[in-house]
This record gives C-alpha cells, structure tokens and sequence, in this order.
C-alpha cells in the first residue's frame, strides 16, 4: 500500500477533496461498523473512484480505502463478489494489508486466478498468495502468468519460492518442450523462472 | 475516420468483429444490457451478465483498441417475467459503477402494465443516479409504442434531453425529435434502417442529436454498419464535420451526460501488458 502523501501528490485538488471526504467515511465505518443501514457511503465512493480519481490512481486509492474502512473477510469477499474488474482488482491487491484469513482471501485468489482478464490474474499473485497458495496452486499460477504474457515481476516472493523448486522446473521445461513442438517462441520469463528454480536448462 | 458505435452486443460478437471493427475506425463502443434470445428464468443470470458488461467484455474490447462502456436495466421483454423482476431491486448497486453511462435498454416490446411499471422504475432510477437512459421503442406498433413512450417519459424525472430514443425510422422520427429527445436509428442488413434511407433522415431532419448505431448481436445484423452508414453520408454530399458530428460528437454528447464516459483507452499494460485472447488459442 502506497502513503496517503504519496497518493495526495499524484492528485489534482478537487480529487484530493474527494478522496478526503471518501477516508473520512470509510474511517467512520472502521469505527462503527454495525451503523446504519444500506450501503456505507464509503462502498458508494469506492465504486465511482474512476470518475472521480482516474485510471493512474485508482488501484492506490481503492486499496487505502478498503484498509482505511478495515474491511473484514465477509465484506472484502462481498466487494469483490459484486465487483467490476477494476474492484476486484483492488481487493485482490489489498487483501495482504487487510491481513484477511486464508480460508476466506485464498478463494478470491483462486477466483481471480481462473479468469483470463489479465488485470485479474496480474493482481491475484502478489504477497497474499505468495504466504498462502499451496505449492500446486501456486505453480499453476507462475504458469498462468506465461501462458497469458503476465509479466512475473508481478509475482511475490517469485526467487524464495521458486528457489529449489523440482516440479515448477520439470513444469516450465515441460512448457518449453511444448513452444518449440509448436513452432513458437518460448517466453524470456520461463527462462528466467527456470533459472530461479536452480534447475539446468535442458 | 473516427467511430463511437453507440449500440452493439458485442457479448454475442466474435473477436474478428472487434479486429474489423477497429479497421473500419471504431473506437469506442457502447453495449446496452438485453434480451439474450434465450430467456432467463432468475435474477442470479442476469447480474452475470451485467459482471460480464462490466468486466471480460471491456478488457475483450480493449485488447482491440476500443473503449468500452455498457448501460444496464431490466429489458422490457423479459420485464414481463415475475421470475425477473427482482432485478429491479439489484439495480441501484450496479448504476453507481464507473463503466455504467446509461440506464438502458428500457422501453417497450408489447406494452404490458408490467412493462409500464418497469419503463417507469427504471427512468426514475436514472434520475437518481444521474445518469441518461436509453430507450427503445417496439418493434410492433412502432408508432403508438412511441408516443405512450414519451407520455412516460414526460411524466418522469428525466428530462427528454436526457433520453436516447433508438430504433427509430421515417414513420416516427417526427414525433419522436418534436419530443426534445436524442435520435437512435439502427442500420441492419434486412429489417429496421439501412444505409441510403438513414442518409435520406439526415437529409431531412439534420444531423443535430442524431446516434447511428449497428445494434448487432446474435442476430443477422452487421457490425461495420457504422462505417457504411458514413461512407454513404460523404457520398451523398455530408461533409466530414457532419459524419462526425453523427458517428462521434454525438454519441459521446449524450453519453458523456453520465459523466462517466472515458476514451482515454490504457492499454492493459504495466503488470498486465500481455493478451490471454490471443494468446487464448495457442
């Protein structure tokens, strides 16, 4: 999670006022979460971020909301359940900082991780799933990410996990053996996450 | 040549239509919620679908250069439905989201009081949430479809400049511009507009508050209408400023009333440069 200072810089003044009004309300549902009926306002400003924030702010300013808000498992899981793709994304992106438990954030991980939208999968493998995918889970995610040309610096803790891993280096030369079948470039990430598992390139 | 197709279901639509889409000058597009040819029988299908408008088809769309927006509602074909309705109360969680520029498509299809109820409802929800809606007159008994369509829309909260009324032809244009209203013509290969008659409207009535729109989706339709429609405005003597007045600056004037509308298209890239369409298939 990027410092609300940090965030205040890349905003004009009239955004910066919006999103003030849009952490107190959210820092009033933290304190008094049962209050109230309907919606909280601060759901209402989370979802019209965009038109308000724009696109270059608006993962960063969603997650300090949802943190802000101290959202809890069933809300973070309701958000996203009933999300756009752009707030699925920031759930995903914040649910490490929301310390949610893995038997409540792995799902959506999972969930997010079936999807094709790249948006998706790009936010699915940051720390949370680095501390809780099992190891299965989390392999396919590395190789969803060549499969769909996400960059792997999107995945946390790619060298620590990777590191010593046998059945991610039999999967990744597996792929490349499948590439080079076909006609087809191998990805430079494979080589590069081969590489990290310790494995000699066949 | 720069083309907003205010109207097309490219939830039906293949990726080759996006690819010639945007050949043809297409960048932008809006998708009105519908009837998807088979009925739904639950409210759980329809919010979905409306995931998907917000979701996998933009990120489709813009893998091929085109921004893309929906607009949402109950359709009055399946508002007839009481296993459907309840959609209605989901609305309200779905018209504040940021890819949402209308309330829509609403309107007519065989003029029940349940459609009466549900066209109503659902003007008044736009108003709430500052949005424009789209409405489509009938099919069948074009004419009086229209004119109770806007007796309801008078009676509203919306005002008529804040109302698309598509799928109009000669027989309704009139009334429907004497209304105060945005004008929708849909160009299909068969039924509704084509080409050269949608160019003898323009002669007629002008291109002010005009949206041309291809509509298509599973059915016989075309989605490079769009482009036919302006080709066939320059050779019948419009110039430039006029095509894109109709097949631009029009729809992005009624739409950007939402307040919502965002052209600037960030092509997924940064953590998410890659293509799981393309490479979808490999």
């Amino acid at each position: 999670m990027i410092p609300r200072a940090e965030l205040d810089a890349r905003l004009g003044g009239a955004a910066r006022a919006w999103l003030d009004e849009a952490l107190a309300e959210a820092a009033h549902t933290a304190a008094r979460p049962s209050a109230g009926y309907g919606t909280a306002p601060w759901e209402l400003r989370f979802a019209s971020a965009g038109r308000h924030l724009g696109a270059d702010v608006l993962d960063d300013a969603r997650v300090l909301l949802l943190v802000t808000a101290r959202v809890d498992a069933p809300t973070a899981t309701r958000i996203y359940q009933q999300g756009t793709a752009a707030e699925r994304r920031a759930v995903l992106l914040a649910l490490a900082d929301l310390g949610i438990e893995p038997s409540a954030g792995v799902p959506l991980v999972e969930d997010a991780l079936r999807a094709n939208d790249t948006r998706l999968v790009a936010a699915a493998v940051g720390p949370y799933a680095a501390a809780h995918l099992d190891p299965h889970a989390w392999r396919h995610a590395v190789l969803k990410c060549l499969f769909t040309a996400v960059s792997v610096d999107a995945v946390a803790s790619l060298r620590e996990r990777a590191h010593g891993d046998a059945e991610l280096a039999r999967m990744l030369g597996d792929y490349a053996k499948e590439r080079i079948a076909a006609g087809r470039p191998v990805p430079d990430d494979l080589h590069r996450v081969l590489a990290l598992t310790g494995a000699e390139e066949s | 040549m720069r083309i907003f197709d205010p109207h097309i279901h490219m939830t039906s639509r293949t990726t080759d239509d996006y690819e010639a889409m945007y050949a043809a000058g297409v960048r932008a597009v809006v998708e009105p919620a519908f009837w998807l040819g088979q009925p739904r029988t639950s409210p759980a299908s329809f919010f979905d679908y409306f995931d998907a408008l917000l979701g996998w088809e933009p990120f489709r769309a813009a893998q091929y250069g085109i921004a893309h927006h929906c607009t949402i509602a109950l359709n009055p074909k399946e508002a007839n439905d009481p296993r459907c309705t309840p959609v209605l109360d989901e609305l309200p969680r779905y018209l504040v989201k940021d890819g949402v520029v209308a309330v829509g498509e609403i309107g007519y299809d065989s003029m029940t009081p349940a459609e009466d109820h549900a066209l109503a409802a659902q003007l008044q929800l736009a108003a709430e949430h500052g949005l424009p809606a789209m409405v489509h007159t009938p099919h069948r008994d074009k004419l009086t479809g229209l004119r109770r369509t806007i007796d309801v829309v008078r009676e509203s909260a919306l005002a008529p400049d804040r109302v698309l009324l598509d799928h109009l032809n000669e027989t309704t244009v009139r009334e429907a511009k004497d209304s105060g209203a945005w004008l929708g013509f849909s160009v299909y290969p068969d039924t509704k507009m084509d080409e050269d008659r949608m160019v003898a409207v323009l002669d007629e009535y002008g291109p002010e508050k005009v949206l041309v729109n291809s509509a298509a989706d599973w059915g016989k339709s075309d989605p490079l209408k769009t482009r036919k429609v302006a080709d066939a405005m320059l050779k019948a003597g419009f110039d430039e400023d006029a095509v894109d007045l109709v097949l631009w600056r029009n729809p992005v004037a009624f739409y950007g009333l939402s307040g919502r509308l965002d052209l600037d298209l960030t092509a997924p890239g940064a953590l998410h440069e890659g293509n799981s369409i393309l490479r979808g298939g490999e």
